[in-house]
């Protein structure tokens, strides 16, 4: 009896080893497929990258030669060697300065009102939909807007203020979205905490939800501006692609009134309509300037959009509630 | 009843266990799993007894810097599933396991019962068709979805999705099967029918559960371990344990004065 | 609740000073309400003046060409002398290079994502990250250069009768430009799908590959399938890389060698040009303008409604 209970045991081992072998084998063979996927994997996030770094570096050696003071100093010449980007750099200023005054009140007004007040309704159900679709609108037809819009309807002309407004529009959907993720973010004990000690809506609004969620909103603001910073179609698409060697009158003076607004009814360029420009020649000297011109805007939308990414994280770091 | 055999399918020696963060989760732990007998785990939460649950399917693996330290050895064949050589996915085919909430894949039913089985290369419709239904019926759940086997799994009930996943877990005839909490996210009726289901798969496998509930433990289970703080304090047959428990932080436990 | 009317009373009459501060506090609340109402909708005006321009141009414009000839008609050249308003060349041009692109972008993006959802570790993935988080945003004008001088020179050496504006280099550039957002988008819905999903299918027995491909794929699908969409709409409303490296010539052609023009490049070129406003070619660009939209919109549209309908319910 015992001896038969022995081989059977023996017998149930020898299956079950044979088993396991069997599964090994199978393992191995199944391993093989994932070695093999996480080469691709990696090949691909790699060459993408790769890829992309080349682009850069090739931007960056093939504008080398313009990497000098008098390339920003300089207006655009019909002669390339002395052509400089005096005029869109001042002029990309001039414009983001009035996007930025157009999208971010507008922006985290909106922003504020769809989180902190808006009821559930149709209207907001609109405004929601809207704001999703805009944000899929491609820039050029934003162009169009403005050319129909601005240009014509409003008579603004091919204007500081009607790029500075057309890029405003344009970023308006990035700050509400990112305006609201960051409201949403704050918990509502902190409100609650607020209206307890008497607050009213705006006083909780003010005091407590902007103030808490101001670098979630940074940072969806310095995105969109990046963002307006690199947009080249609605620009062109308003007929602002001219020769400008003059610069806009400046905002500011030293004589009264101080402060005028002839600034935003002058013509303009910005840097990247003066890349496509040059971009459009065939001479290849103007190439060159090109190159130079798109290194530096690639220099500058990378260190805003790092900017951005890193008080993201920065935030979800910090996040103690 | 249960005198006939105390063959032991597994067994934990000196098993200590530590998170990436340094903690120290499982101190020196040595326990047997007897074959064909369920034997649940019970303790205060933070206690370490899911963490010891998840190391004999080596579920710690998937996050980088966990360590184990001992062993965990198997029977009949004497492999220690811990040691660096085995591959976690061998053991995983071993022993099966069902979680806390029912987590079934998005997809039907019937391919939620062959997964387990596709995973391992199975082709033939077959064989596999008989499988799930085997599954299906081992866990309770047959009479209750074979008209509708290609419905999506997300559409089943709570207590329904968690039978799912226990077809789901039988479907391979692993040796043990592992289940942490696995009616928390249940109400009471289908709680009951997966206590009952438990008590049926002894006969085929041997079993590991955590639980959550005293008298849950001592309503399905064959053995209890009380662990307190990493420790394993007490373990012996349930009726000892809940009746004449011998060391005093298991009597502090059990009589509520712990929680 | 009754605001307006309170208000004269409240200052001037018998009312206590603290009654009196509330009603103001009240007014003061409505106010601001009201002026963030005005903020928000903001949004929905700027979406209807959209509308409104294009189709208000674009019916200036059909009134001139009959709907029938700008669908069917297959040349487009409503600056010439004998013109033609058929925008078929024009879609072609649009469908040709967005299909290059997606064939680069779709494949390397999926990959990558999984990759680096699945198999990276976790230092890998927070470093990988942010990089094409960043690469999303590099102005799509640099990419133009890069297909122009860059890629057209590399493929003419493997094809030599490539002309030097063509779709196949400005549609690869598209592709390279959008993967990083295929990539993040991707693995933004790969790794929503929940941790005890992936420890389901390990428990099983299953290797990384199967989990990812069997398990986590498909549960994020609709995430998947939405970066797609989106991409494709991303690609059709694209201008500046095709406006610069595609050529200008509208052509009615869907062989990625050739130059042709697409709906958005033929808008930079007529606004690059001096058109009077008013005229037939100034309204053209309109009515192409409301083609992209009625394009892209649609795969918008498309793209929310997968992600919302097909909602992942774990």
């Amino acid at each position: 009896m015992e001896n038969q209970n022995l081989t059977s045991t023996a017998t149930a081992n020898t299956s079950l080893m044979q088993n396991l072998q069997e599964v090994r084998d199978m393992i191995r063979r199944h391993k093989r497929k994932d070695i093999i996927f996480a080469s691709v994997g990696l090949l691909a996030l790699v060459l993408a990258l790769l890829t992309l770094l080349t682009l850069f570096s090739d931007l960056v050696i093939d504008g080398y030669p313009k990497f000098n003071p008098d390339f920003l100093t300089e207006f655009p010449s019909r002669r390339a060697a002395h052509a400089g980007i005096l005029s869109a750099w001042v002029g990309s200023l001039l414009v983001m300065l009035v996007t930025f005054l157009t999208a971010v009140p507008m922006g985290v007004a909106a922003g504020l009102y769809l989180e902190e007040y808006a009821p559930k309704n149709w209207l907001s159900d609109l405004i929601e939909i809207n704001v999703s679709n805009l944000a899929g609108v491609p820039s050029i037809v934003y162009g169009l807007l403005a050319l129909g819009l601005f240009v014509y309807g409003l008579d603004l002309g091919q204007s500081i203020l009607t790029a500075g407004l057309t890029l405003g529009l344009l970023i308006l959907p990035i700050v509400i979205v990112s305006t609201r993720e960051a409201i949403r973010a704050i918990p509502a004990s902190i409100r609650e905490a607020a209206y307890a000690v008497g607050a009213t809506k705006w006083q909780v609004v003010k005091d407590h939800v902007l103030k808490y969620s101001q670098g979630g909103i940074m940072t969806g603001v310095i995105i969109g501006m990046s963002r307006a910073l690199g947009e080249t179609a609605p620009i062109i698409t308003i007929g602002a692609l001219t020769f400008i060697a003059f610069l806009p009158p400046a905002p500011i003076s030293t004589t009264a009134p101080f402060i005028n607004f002839e600034w935003l009814s002058s013509g303009f360029t910005v840097l990247p309509i003066q890349m496509f420009n040059w971009l459009s020649r065939p001479d290849h000297a103007f190439q060159v300037n090109a190159a130079a011109t798109g290194a530096i805007i690639i220099l500058v939308t990378l260190l805003m959009n790092g900017v951005a990414i890193w008080l993201r994280y920065k935030i979800r770091k910090n996040i103690k509630w | 009843m249960d005198q006939v055999s105390h063959v032991t399918k597994a067994e934990s020696r000196n098993l200590n266990f530590y998170y990436s963060n340094g903690a120290h989760a499982l101190k020196g732990i040595n326990m047997p799993l007897y074959e064909n007998k369920i034997t649940a785990l019970i303790g205060p939460s933070g206690c370490g007894k899911s963490t010891f649950l998840r190391c004999f399917n080596r579920m710690h693996d998937l996050y980088p810097g966990n360590r184990y330290d001992g062993q965990i050895v198997m029977h009949p064949d004497n492999t220690n599933i811990l040691a660096d050589g085995v591959d976690p996915i061998e053991v995983r085919m071993r022993i099966s396991m069902v979680f806390q909430k029912p987590n079934p894949f998005p997809k039907s039913i019937y391919e939620n019962v062959a997964y387990g089985l596709r995973v391992r290369g199975g082709k033939n419709k077959k064989v596999i068709d008989d499988k799930v239904e085997q599954a299906l019926r081992g866990a309770a759940l047959w009479d209750e979805v074979k008209d509708r086997l290609n419905d999506l799994a997300f559409n089943l009930s709570g207590g329904q999705q968690q039978r799912l996943c226990i077809a789901r877990a039988l479907a391979t005839d692993p040796e043990i099967m592992l289940f942490d909490e696995p009616t928390s996210a249940l109400d009471p009726i289908a709680t009951a029918s997966i206590e009952e289901l438990m008590t049926e798969l002894r006969n085929k496998l041997t079993i590991l559960v955590v639980t959550h509930n005293m008298q849950q433990a001592a309503r399905v289970s064959d053995y209890t371990a009380y662990m307190y703080l990493g420790d394993l304090v007490e373990f012996s047959k349930t009726d000892d344990i809940f009746i004449k428990p011998k060391d005093k932080r298991t009597e502090d436990y059990i009589t509520g004065r712990i929680g | 609740m009754m605001i307006a009317p309170a208000i004269t009373p409240a200052s001037e009459l018998t009312i206590s000073p603290r009654l009196a501060k509330n009603v103001r506090r009240n007014f003061t609340e409505r106010v601001i309400e009201f002026i963030l109402m005005l903020a928000a909708l903001s949004a929905v005006a700027t979406t209807f003046a959209i509308v409104a321009i294009l189709l208000y141009e674009s019916l200036g414009f059909f009134k001139t060409v009959s709907v029938w000839e700008f669908f069917t008609a297959k040349e487009w050249t409503p600056l010439f002398e004998d013109a033609h308003y058929g925008i078929a060349p024009l879609v072609a041009g649009t469908l040709t290079t967005s299909a290059i692109a997606l064939l680069v972008a779709v494949p390397i993006g999926t990959i990558a994502a999984i990759y680096m959802s699945e198999f990276a570790s976790y230092k890998t993935r927070e470093i990988v990250k942010p990089i094409l988080e960043l690469l999303v945003g590099v102005p799509t004008v640099v990419f133009g250069y890069f297909a122009l001088l860059f890629v057209t020179p590399l493929l003419q050496k493997v094809i030599p009768d490539l002309q030097g504006f063509n779709m196949l280099g400005a549609g690869i550039v598209m592709g390279i430009m959008i993967v990083p957002y295929i990539a993040s988008v991707a693995e933004d819905a790969m790794r929503a799908v929940p941790m005890n999903m992936r420890e389901g299918s390990y428990a099983m027995g299953a290797t990384r590959f199967q989990t990812a491909i069997r398990v986590v794929t498909p549960a994020a699908i609709s995430g998947i399938v939405a970066a797609y969409i989106l991409a494709i709409s991303r690609a059709v409303g694209e201008t500046m890389v095709v406006a610069v490296a595609a050529g200008q010539q509208p052509n009615l052609t869907f062989n990625p060698m050739e130059s042709a023009a697409t709906i958005t490049a033929y808008i930079v070129q007529v606004a690059m040009g001096d058109l009077p406003h008013g005229s037939i070619g100034y309204q053209s660009i309109f009515a192409a303008g409301l083609v992209l939209m009625v394009m892209t919109l649609s795969f918008n549209i498309i793209g929310h409604i997968v992600r919302k309908k097909y909602r992942e319910q774990y």
